[in-house]
């Protein structure tokens, strides 16, 4: 564990990464107690720019709202339907993987057709068709891009637990006599868990995007502020109030870039064999 | 022997080793001349450097391998301080090298000839044609079988001495003055082997070349050998003729080295006939079926056909046999990892390939299993405690006497109590290979399979792990199926030997019946392809 630290520490990237996350995860935390009111709420004259008046360092929107108050509320949004989304994909694609994995033939075929069939449909469709049938809201959006991106999971794992399941220590415990759940939670996923993480630190940025694309097409939750439909709302107005979409667009792109720095570090901390010095 | 005469001189190499590692120098101070005509063995264990001494000849050692002292004089200059250009033009012209694993070795989307021929290529030598036509040339000199068709082959069609056939011809390629052949038979079969060191020794006098054999195995030292250095810890223990050293070693390691080579005399074995069957195998089939579907024809492949043995309570039954035998299969068919197509496995009063779901978990207690790689059969992410405790749980043992009945069974097999708390990592592969046995003792077995159980291990672990299963096998009355490629071990462990081949067994018969009398044609090939049994007689 020691180890894992030292080599995810040595990778700059990876740490600029994980602080500019915590950052973004204090943010969302101990920010609306420094913004009380609701984000919603209007604040001063429509498009005033950054830096004019003082108290709204970014301004404000097209109905007078406050543009830093909208990104303080909108990480919360974010964070949470990305690592909300993540875990109910990983949930859904792991024991998916593993029995295909384990059991093989026809059960894996079928669990692997079933895997197919999501995959075939362009996901970001599949996701705008679900939340339109379950009607926009902070669940449906969870859902959604849980449905659309556990497959991806399930085929990694399945991948893994293949080459896993004929290890000699996998062997020795089938002739020691264990049950096959057993065999899976504690011989073979432990050891097949190392790339899922690193995919699933890249699953939250690919769902923060998803969530960001969706509420800029008005399929967002219309309670919550968020990133995405702050860009969406502010589109229009793009050549007079450029500050509108761009704070929020930066916020985006920081957290997305952020989260794939992560990756990159788990993958060389988790992967001893690339992170080796020399050839 | 003087320097003068000697093509390549290693003087006083010193290789250092990363920080952290287990001990400061891969190499200390080791001197070593190659002579043409000459064959010289590095003899040594795992970890010993002898692989590193190879490297630093060919200019492939690592990146962090630091070169703290020495040099390696060729043609008087000094390789250590060569750059990459150089070492490009002196790799495979005046050094070449022939590597372990022949299938990695070769590149598995070339042909054979074109990998010949491209060593012509890198070094900007004859036109297109001639290089083909060498390359016939060289694949007839290696003796492949049909050279015309091998030259057209890509590497997974021809078998691995085949293959190693064909490493050899590219490293003779541009006639070098030297050859390095790391461990080169040691992913072989044996009969395999014998043709292979037989052909480099021939290539060699022919040839007048200087060869560096790096080897871990004294059979193929008796062999081959002209000269011989034995490396421990990276260091230089005793070096000197074949013979010298051989028969009469003087250093306390070399002897020890040599004494742990199982002879191929088998000891007097106390009969065991009138007692009652522990294992009864009827007709066990398996056929592994490949390939099929609309535009090729399904590869049959029997693993098992019609295998019929028995293990008495308490004997050991080898089962020897080359790679591709089925004697694995065999194994796992026993202990019911695969299904057979046909036949019955009876462990006592149970039929073992008949009873399923809770019943099967139930009777597996009954016959455990050793494998053979002790890196692969130990979960990284289980404590040693647990790893071994696991067993005896599932089948309803409390944790608290399960974690007390490891630790006992930790000292049954000479390790200490500690290693409960540690993860496998932490342990050397003769360590590892002592809790595997003692995770297979752990549910109180009747029948033991151990699969190649000693054939990763260095040879003096090897011969500990050995007698670590004589002696258990006595105190507890085991019965053992135990499966080898190596009928020196066999000699050693078995009461009777069945032999394998093409998944059938071809003679069964008590150990020393079989080895003073094999009535068999493959029997005999195979024993009379065991290496070094002049020098051991000698020794003996």
């Amino acid at each position: 564990m020691m180890n894992f630290w030292r080599t995810m520490l040595r990778n700059p990237g990876g740490v600029i990464g994980l602080m500019i996350l915590i950052l973004a995860v204090a943010v969302a935390v101990f920010g609306p107690l420094l913004f009380p009111t609701s984000p919603w709420r209007m604040v001063q004259r429509p498009f005033l720019p950054p830096f004019t008046a003082p108290g709204l360092p970014l301004g404000t929107d097209a109905l007078g709202r406050d543009v830093l108050a909208g990104i303080v509320h909108g990480a919360r949004v974010s964070l949470l339907v990305g690592l909300v989304s993540t875990m109910a994909a990983l949930a859904v694609g792991i024991p998916v993987g593993a029995m295909a994995g384990y059991f093989g033939g026809r059960i894996g075929d079928a669990l692997m057709r079933f895997t197919e069939f999501f995959q075939t449909v362009p996901s970001f469709a599949l996701a705008i068709v679900l939340v339109a049938i379950l009607q926009p809201s902070i669940v449906s959006i969870v859902l959604a891009i849980a449905i659309v991106s556990w497959p991806p999971v399930a085929r990694l794992v399945r991948g893994e637990v293949l080459s896993l399941r004929t290890r000699e220590y996998v062997q020795a415990a089938v002739v020691t006599g264990q049950s096959h759940s057993w065999i899976i939670w504690r011989e073979i996923l432990p050891n097949a868990l190392s790339p899922v993480i690193v995919l699933a630190s890249l699953m939250v940025a690919t769902a923060i995007l998803l969530e960001s694309s969706l509420s800029f097409l008005g399929l967002g939750d219309p309670n919550l502020m968020s990133w995405g439909y702050m860009v969406g709302a502010g589109r229009t107005v793009i050549r007079q109030a450029w500050w509108i979409t761009v704070f929020p667009g930066i916020a985006i792109l920081i957290s997305v870039l952020a989260l794939n720095l992560i990756g990159e570090g788990l993958n060389d901390a988790l992967n001893p064999r690339l992170n080796k010095e020399g050839r | 022997m003087s320097a003068a005469t000697a093509v390549v001189s290693i003087k006083n190499l010193k290789l250092a080793l990363p920080p952290g590692a287990d001990r400061r120098y891969a190499v200390d101070d080791v001197s070593l001349d190659l002579t043409p005509g000459k064959i010289l063995c590095v003899v040594g264990e795992s970890g010993s450097g002898k692989s590193m001494c190879a490297h630093a000849l060919m200019g492939l050692l690592p990146d962090t391998i630091g070169r703290e002292a020495g040099e390696i004089v060729y043609d008087g200059h000094n390789l250590l301080a060569l750059d990459e250009t150089g070492w490009l033009a002196l790799r495979g012209r005046h050094i070449a090298m022939v590597f372990q694993e022949p299938m990695t070795a070769l590149n598995p989307l070339m042909r054979i000839g074109e990998q010949i021929a491209e060593m012509f290529e890198a070094h900007n030598l004859l036109t297109p044609k001639e290089r083909t036509q060498k390359a016939l040339q060289l694949l007839r000199e290696v003796g492949l079988p049909d050279p015309e068709r091998s030259m057209r082959a890509y590497p997974h069609q021809l078998s691995g001495g085949q293959r190693q056939r064909a490493m050899i011809a590219m490293a003779l390629a541009l006639e070098p003055a030297v050859l390095v052949a790391d461990e080169p038979t040691t992913a072989l079969d044996v009969t395999t082997q014998a043709q292979i060191l037989k052909l480099i020794r021939d290539l060699q006098r022919s040839r007048n070349m200087a060869v560096m054999f790096i080897t871990h195995d004294f059979g193929v030292v008796a062999d081959i050998a002209d000269r011989v250095i034995v490396l421990q810890h990276g260091k230089v223990v005793e070096q000197g003729a074949a013979d010298d050293v051989l028969l009469r070693p003087q250093h306390s390691y070399t002897r020890a080295l040599l004494a742990a080579v199982p002879s191929m005399q088998p000891p007097q074995r106390a009969p065991l006939a009138g007692r009652a069957k522990a294992v009864e195998v009827v007709g066990l089939d398996k056929s592994y079926v490949s390939g099929g579907g609309w535009f090729q024809p399904e590869r049959r492949v029997r693993a098992a056909n019609e295998v019929n043995f028995d293990i008495l309570k308490g004997e050991t039954l080898g089962l020897v046999g080359e790679s591709g035998s089925g004697k694995s299969s065999v194994a796992r068919l026993v202990m019911r990892l695969i299904e057979p197509d046909q036949g019955t496995v009876r462990l006592g009063d149970i039929d073992f390939t008949r009873i399923g779901g809770k019943e099967l978990r139930k009777a597996r207690s009954r016959i455990q299993m050793i494998f053979q790689d002790p890196f692969a059969s130990l979960n990284p992410r289980r404590k040693v405690g647990n790893i071994i405790a696991d067993g005896p749980i599932a089948h309803g043992t409390d944790a608290a006497t399960a974690h007390k009945r490891a630790g006992e069974l930790l000292g049954l097999v000479g390790l200490n109590a500690s290693a409960l708390e540690r993860y496998p990592h932490e342990f050397s592969g003769g360590q590892r290979q002592r809790i595997g046995i003692a995770r297979a003792l752990a549910l109180e077995p009747e029948i033991i399979v151990a699969d190649e159980a000693v054939s990763a291990l260095d040879v003096s672990v090897q011969a500990q792990v050995l007698n670590l299963l004589e002696d258990l096998k006595k105190r507890l009355g085991l019965s053992m199926l135990f499966i080898t490629h190596d009928l020196r071990v066999a000699a050693q462990i078995c009461d009777r030997i069945a032999v394998m081949q093409r998944g059938a067994i071809v003679e069964l018969k008590p150990t020393a019946a079989l080895f003073s009398a094999p009535e068999h044609a493959y029997t005999r090939e195979l024993l009379a392809a065991v290496p070094g049994q002049t020098s051991s007689s000698r020794a003996a």
